[in-house]
């Protein structure tokens, strides 16, 4: 078994547990992404619902917000809670999301787009949540204001103190104008706009958290802002520094350290955090393999390839060999992830072609082609020997198989099973396997995003190309799991082991010699 | 394993989230000031007198100039930095030297300083030096006064006044 971190290591044991209870469809670690997007959502319709109600004046905000938390709890109060945690509930997914990415190995390499992007996300949300304090116009506002302001105050763009703003009455009803229109309309543009450039390097992105997790969370939400509704401090007063303040410490973390650092200490640290986090996909740099390559004599254009790529890395182009076909296909070699899934979309990726010469596919990896996996395939079940022979197509970026080969069990490593033909399959037990042995990343968490779903609705006859009906599924056995469970691994080896001991005993009892 | 027990199990994850979410939105409370202790913000925006005196031009010297250019005064750029200090009880609980900001040193400068004092009875020294030319302070205030606990006290230099206004 190959070395696994002690971080990755906890990692997957808390998916595991997560999986446990919630299946793989619904593991909340499976979907932050879409789970961050679903409490925008709540914080968007409730939001709209508090402006209803808000009272943009500075004699008015905290009146209004006071009458919507204790007058009208059953509604506006509801709203303001659930606005409340599930902002909160975002700062949280945002950490996990990010968490997630860096145990698991997800932020280098390829993924150095989609990593770099995210990092301003967080600044953009917390602003956001940081404007949203103002708007309360309470003791916690006003800390909120007073501290920001000192941190602007060090910035050397700004012509004037805007923390002497704080002294006399010059906060004004056009000053909560302002806040509002920021918090409102501003910021949530911004970060629209920050999240589309997040996933602007992916393809068939989901922004819908699966409905159980987002019927569960939904309600989760409730009953929190039921139990403990949110509530104001006392209205903010320039006379009073309140001794004791409950800060939402999602939000305004970095306001006690103004307590004992200067202004220009904490912008360090800040900033300092953010460049780091931003430079992490190079610390060290992570190689991606070499792009995929065309090859247009086998290419028929059909966009197979274009359409299960999950990196948006090939592009449809017309015809510029003059052959009769419409369309040719074109890697952006920027953007490939080097993940093989094109392979196995591509028909002319069938092992049964120029089965006496070199075979040359529409579309293919220069580090591991098509023809070479053939052979390998070929040379590894002529080798095989014994009762049951089997083969097994394991996934690079999955549980580790290599250990497992033996006089009658052989392995043949894929990129990623979304790489692996159907027709290899087919191929294989047509050469005398007794039996495909498919590994993968876990259900719902593939390393290459759709390599798994890809191969399920091949293997089901709904995507093309399809894994023929005449092959015969009881042989075929697909297995996912994390790089830790090896023991589940041999278990299920065995009992695939069985069932075709099993197959072939009642083949010979039913008269089939030959179950070739 | 059982539908039910995979339905306890999700409740006990959502309500471990939600514990989470409801506690860091509050917890741990942030202790601003200590028991029985106030706050005094010291606060200026003003800007120190030239360094050097200003020279009043002769009727000579302004006629050779263009007509929207003749200014009686002639006066350097380069402004004074200002020197604060708070006393409180006869201790210095604030001193400062700010240079005046901007490339040729003829900007302003702003402060908003926060100090953590005990609540009670004191006697307060507060002064600033804006004039490279004057040794000692050049506008100064000393006064008794009271804070209670919490009491947010606000001394700020009244540039356009010329005095110290304690709010």
């Amino acid at each position: 078994m190959s070395y696994i971190n002690p971080v990755k290591r906890a990692y997957l044991a808390l998916e595991n547990w997560f999986n446990i209870s919630f299946g793989n469809d619904w593991n909340p670690l499976y979907h932050l992404g879409t789970l961050a997007f679903f409490f925008f959502w709540v914080i968007f319709v409730s939001g709209l619902y508090l402006f209803i109600f808000f009272d943009t004046s500075l004699s008015g905000a905290y009146a209004s917000v006071e009458y919507m938390t204790h007058e009208q709890w059953y509604a506006a109060g509801v709203m303001r809670s659930l606005h409340r945690y599930a902002s909160d509930a975002v700062v949280l997914t945002i950490i996990l999301h990010m968490f997630r990415e860096f145990s698991l190995d997800r932020y280098r390499g390829f993924r150095w787009f989609s990593w770099i992007t995210g990092v301003p996300n967080l600044w953009f949300v917390v602003t956001l949540g940081i404007t949203g304090y103002w708007l309360v116009w309470d003791e916690l506002a006003l800390f909120v204001a007073i501290k920001s302001s000192q941190l602007m105050d060090a910035l050397p763009f700004l012509p004037a103190s805007m923390s002497r703003n704080f002294l006399e009455s010059q906060i004004n009803d056009r000053f909560f104008t302002l806040m509002g229109f920021l918090h409102l309309l501003g910021q949530p543009v911004f970060l629209a706009f920050a999240l589309w450039i997040h996933v602007k390097r992916l393809s068939d992105v989901s922004i819908i958290a699966p409905r159980g997790l987002a019927i569960g969370s939904f309600v989760a939400l409730l009953v929190l802002s039921l139990l403990a509704p949110a509530v104001s401090h006392e209205a903010a007063d320039l006379a009073k520094t309140p001794a004791v303040l409950n800060i939402d410490w999602f939000y305004l973390n970095i306001y006690p350290l103004l307590d004992n650092w200067s202004s220009g200490e904490v912008w360090v640290l800040t900033i300092g955090i953010t460049v780091f986090l931003m430079l992490m996909p190079w610390l060290p740099p992570k190689k991606t393999g070499p792009a995929a390559e065309v090859h247009l004599q086998e290419c028929n254009g059909c966009e197979q390839c274009a359409m299960d790529c999950p990196f948006d890395a090939i592009s449809v182009q017309a015809r510029t060999d003059g052959a009769r076909w419409e369309h040719e296909v074109v890697v952006l070699e920027h953007l490939c992830a080097a993940c093989g899934i094109c392979v196995g979309s591509c028909h002319s990726s069938n092992p049964f072609r120029h089965a006496r010469e070199k075979l040359v596919t529409g579309i293919d990896m220069p580090q591991q082609p098509i023809n070479d996996i053939r052979e390998h395939v070929t040379a590894a079940i002529d080798s095989l020997e014994g009762e049951n022979k089997i083969i097994i197509f394991g996934c690079d970026n999955a549980i580790d198989f290599a250990g497992l080969k033996s006089s009658n069990i052989a392995v043949v490593s894929y990129f990623c099973a979304g790489m692996i033909p159907p027709t290899m399959i087919e191929y294989a037990l047509k050469l005398g396997a007794d039996g495909v042995f498919i590994t993968g990343c876990r259900t719902g968490d593939c390393y290459y995003r759709h390599g798994n779903r890809w191969f399920d609705e091949r293997f089901a006859g709904s995507r093309q190309p399809i894994l023929r009906k005449r092959a015969d599924r009881r042989r075929i056995h697909i297995f996912r799991a994390a790089e830790t469970d090896c023991k589940k691994l041999r278990k299920e080896l065995a009992y695939f082991e069985d069932s075709l001991a099993k197959l072939k005993r009642e083949a010979a009892n039913t008269g089939e010699a030959d179950h070739a | 394993m059982h539908k039910f027990l995979k339905i306890v199990l999700q409740i006990f994850n959502y309500s471990l989230f939600m514990g989470v979410v409801w506690y860091f939105s509050l917890y741990p409370a942030y202790h601003q000031l200590d028991e029985n202790q106030a706050m005094i913000t010291f606060t200026l925006g003003h800007v120190g007198k030239h360094v050097q005196e200003c020279r009043r031009m002769t009727q000579e010297e302004l006629l050779k100039l263009a007509p929207n250019m003749r200014k009686p005064m002639d006066c350097t750029r380069e402004r004074s930095p200002i020197t604060m200090e708070l006393q409180m009880d006869g201790k210095v609980i604030y001193n400062k030297t700010a240079p005046p900001l901007g490339l040729f040193k003829d900007q302003g400068i702003d402060i908003y300083q926060n100090i953590k004092v005990p609540a009670g009875k004191h006697h307060l020294l507060v002064w600033i030096n804006d004039d490279i030319k004057v040794k000692g302070p050049t506008y100064r205030l000393e006064q008794d006064i009271s804070l209670k606990p919490e009491q947010h006290m606000i001394i700020e230099f009244n540039s356009s006044a010329g005095k110290f206004i304690i709010k």
